[in-house]
C-alpha cells in the first residue's frame, strides 16, 4: 500500500518564473525508506518541502499529494499545521541552526508535544528522557536544560530523530541529515535511522548526496538532476544497472573516491 | 549573568574616565581664556595683566593642569559642576532643571517610537509585499525625508493654529507633549521601523522556523520566538536612539521652545560659558555609555551566547 502519492508536483518561484521542481510523480510505500539523490540545487529539499506544504510564500506547487488517500495541497492551513510533526515530520540537515538559539533545547520540545498532546510536563519529561536515552543521549535531562550552541551537531541531529521517536510520525522526511556532521556522528546518526525504521515501521524520505549513507538505509531510489525526476527503482538495481547517464556518473565516482581511500589505507 | 553584569558596568567606569579626561582637555584648547570671559561677563570695562592674574587665581586656573582636572573630576561626581562664568550661578542649578525637560521629552518620545518601530515592523514583515507593507513604508518615507523644524512648522501651523487643538509651544500640560514628541517619533520611527522590518524577515527565513513549522508549533508560538531573537538587533538601536535623541532635540526644543537641554546649550556656547558646556558633554556622553552598557546587559540577557564574551 502506498502512504503517500505525489502526482505532477510542479513547483514554480513566483518571483523568478524559474521552474524548480518539473511535473514530478511518485510514491511511497507503507514502512518502506525512499531516498531522493542529487546534487545541490537539483530540487530535493524543495520536493520534501512541498509535501510539508512549508515553501516560502512566493513558491507555488501544483500537483496532488496524497497522503493516506487524502490530498494534502487542499487541506486548510490548520488542518496541515496539525498533520506536520504527529504524521509528516521533518528532520532538518543543521541542527545548529534548527533550534532556537535564545532558548533551551526543552522548550522546543515541550512545545512541539503540547502541541500535539495533551501531556503534561511531567509526563512530557519522562518520555523525552526515555526517547534521548534511546539514542544514546546521557544526561538528557541535562541536556534539554542546554542552549543550541552548548551542544555538538550530532547530539542535535539525535535530539530531533527523539523527538521523532516520541511523535511517531507515519511518514518521516529526512533532509541531507548527515551532511554537517563529521564521519563518527553520521555513522551514528545514521544507526539512529535505522533503529529508528526497525522499531516504529515508519515510512521515511531520506535525501542525501551522500550514495554511501543512501545504499545503507533505502529501498528505494529517485535519482534528480535540474529540478527532473532522471532515475528510479529498487537500490540495487540503480546501483548496478543505472540507466541514466547521470545515475552512472553518481555511481562511479563514488567508487572512484571509495577505491582511491582503499589504496590510501593500502599503503599505510 | 549577574557577574557578567557585574563585568560590564566595571569595563564602563575607565570608559566614563577617559571621556571625562578628553571633555576636560579639549575645553582647555579652546583659544579664549576662561577669566577673560568672566571679566567679559562682568562687564569689566579695562582688563589689566593684574586683574587677569588675579582672575585667574579666583578660578583656580593657576594650578597645574593635571590638579584642575582631579579637583574638576571629583567635584563633577558630587554633582558640582561650578559655577557658570556669565551668571555666576552654579552649573547644576542651571542644567538640572533643564536636563530633566529634555529627559522627559526624551523618554516620551522614545517610548513612542520603541511601540511604533516594533508595531509596523513586525506587521510589515509578517505582510511583507501586500499593500500594508508597501503603503507603510512608502508614507513612513514620504514623512521621513521632511525636515523636523519644517515638519514641526506644519504641524504647530495646522494643529495649534488652524484647528486649536494643542498648544504652540512650551511644557504646561501633556498637551504640549503630543507635537514635539510627534514630529520625533515621525522621524525615527520611520527609520527604526525598517530596521525591525528586516531583522524580522531575515528570521522568518531561519531553519529553527522551518523546523517550528514542521513540528507543528502554532504559529502564534513561533511568532514569539521571532520577536525574541530579531529584537536583539532592535535592543541596541533603541538604547543608542535615546542619548542621541536626548543630544538631538535642540531644534526641536526652539521651535517649541521647550525649556530644556538644547536651548541651555546653544545659549552656553554662543557666550562661551565653559562649565556649562562641559557639564552637557559630560552628560550626554555618560548617557551614551549608560545605554550602551545598558542595551549589553539586555542583549546578554536575551542571547546567552553573548554572556560569554567578556
Amino acid at each position: 500500500m502506498n502512504i503517500l502519492e505525489v502526482e505532477n508536483l510542479q513547483v514554480t518561484d513566483m518571483n523568478t518564473g524559474q521552474i524548480i521542481v518539473y511535473n514530478s510523480s511518485f510514491h511511497l510505500k507503507q514502512g518502506n525508506c525512499l531516498a531522493i539523490v542529487g546534487e545541490s540545487g537539483s530540487g530535493k529539499s524543495v520536493t520534501c518541502r512541498s509535501i510539508m506544504r512549508l515553501n516560502k510564500p512566493w513558491i507555488h506547487q501544483s500537483g496532488d499529494i496524497f497522503f493516506k488517500g487524502e490530498n494534502v495541497n487542499h487541506l486548510s492551513e490548520k488542518e496541515m499545521r496539525k498533520k506536520r510533526g504527529k504524521n509528516l515530520c521533518m528532520i532538518l540537515q543543521n541542527g545548529m541552526s534548527a533550534f532556537d538559539p535564545s532558548c533551551v533545547i526543552g522548550v522546543h520540545l515541550r512545545e512541539t508535544l503540547a502541541a500535539h498532546f495533551g501531556w503534561s510536563n511531567q509526563e512530557i519529561e519522562t518520555k523525552m528522557k526515555k526517547a534521548m536515552e534511546s539514542v544514546m543521549l546521557k544526561n538528557p535531562i541535562e541536556t534539554m536544560n542546554k542552549y543550541p550552541h552548548q551542544l555538538s551537531g550530532g547530539m542535535l541531529q539525535r535530539i530531533m530523530i527523539a523527538l521523532a521517536l516520541v511523535l511517531e510520525p507515519d511518514i518521516m522526511i529526512a533532509d541531507e541529515p548527515t551532511t554537517a556532521l563529521d564521519t563518527i556522528s553520521q555513522f551514528e546518526v545514521i544507526e539512529q535511522f535505522i533503529q529508528l525504521r526497525e522499531r516504529m515501521g515508519c515510512s521515511m524520505i531520506f535525501v542525501s548526496h551522500d550514495l554511501g549513507v543512501v545504499k545503507k538505509i533505502a529501498d528505494d531510489v529517485l535519482v534528480m538532476k535540474d529540478g527532473k525526476i532522471v532515475e528510479r527503482g529498487d537500490i540495487s538495481t540503480v546501483f548496478s544497472k543505472a540507466e541514466h547517464e547521470y545515475t552512472r556518473y553518481l555511481v562511479s565516482t563514488r567508487l572512484e573516491v571509495s577505491n582511491h581511500f582503499r589504496k590510501i589505507m593500502g599503503r599505510v | 549573568m549577574g557577574s557578567y553584569m557585574m563585568k560590564r558596568i566595571l569595563v564602563s567606569i575607565p570608559l566614563l574616565l577617559i571621556i571625562s579626561f578628553l571633555t576636560f582637555v579639549f575645553m582647555n584648547l579652546s583659544p579664549q581664556d576662561p577669566a577673560e570671559v568672566v571679566l567679559h561677563a562682568q562687564g569689566v570695562p579695562k582688563i589689566t595683566d593684574e586683574l587677569m592674574t588675579q582672575t585667574k587665581a579666583e578660578l583656580g586656573l593657576d594650578k597645574p593642569f593635571i590638579v584642575r582636572y582631579f579637583d574638576w573630576l571629583v567635584a563633577c561626581l558630587q554633582l558640582d559642576f561650578g559655577n557658570s562664568y556669565v551668571t555666576g550661578q552654579p552649573v547644576w542649578s542651571l542644567i538640572g532643571p533643564a536636563f530633566l525637560n529634555t529627559l522627559k521629552l526624551t523618554v516620551v518620545s522614545s517610548v513612542v517610537i520603541i511601540i511604533l518601530s516594533i508595531l509596523l515592523g513586525v506587521v510589515c514583515a509578517l505582510r511583507e509585499g501586500t499593500i500594508i507593507d508597501q503603503s507603510v513604508r512608502g508614507f513612513s518615507f514620504f514623512l521621513a525625508t521632511m525636515p523636523p523644524y519644517w515638519l514641526a512648522s506644519l504641524m504647530i501651523w495646522y494643529f495649534a493654529v488652524k484647528l486649536d487643538l494643542l498648544p504652540t509651544n512650551g511644557m504646561d500640560s501633556y498637551k504640549s507633549y503630543i507635537l514635539p514628541v510627534a514630529v520625533i517619533a515621525i522621524n525615527y520611527a520611520g527609520i527604526y521601523f525598517r530596521v525591525v522590518r528586516s531583522s524580522v524577515l531575515n528570521h522568518l527565513n531561519e531553519d529553527y522556523v522551518l523546523y517550528a513549522r514542521a513540528c507543528g508549533v502554532p504559529e502564534r508560538k513561533i511568532t514569539m520566538h521571532i520577536l525574541r531573537n530579531s529584537l536583539q538587533v532592535a535592543v541596541s538601536i533603541f538604547c543608542m536612539a535615546i542619548p542621541i535623541i536626548l543630544g538631538s532635540t535642540v531644534v526641536i526644543e526652539n521651535v517649541f521652545a521647550w525649556p530644556g537641554l538644547g536651548s541651555l546649550s546653544v545659549r552656553s556656547i554662543l557666550s562661551r560659558d565653559f562649565p556649562i558646556i562641559q557639564a552637557y558633554v559630560l552628560i550626554l556622553a555618560a548617557a551614551f555609555v549608560l545605554f550602551n552598557t545598558l542595551s549589553d546587559i539586555i542583549n546578554a540577557a536575551m542571547n546567552p551566547k553573548l554572556r560569554k564574551g567578556l
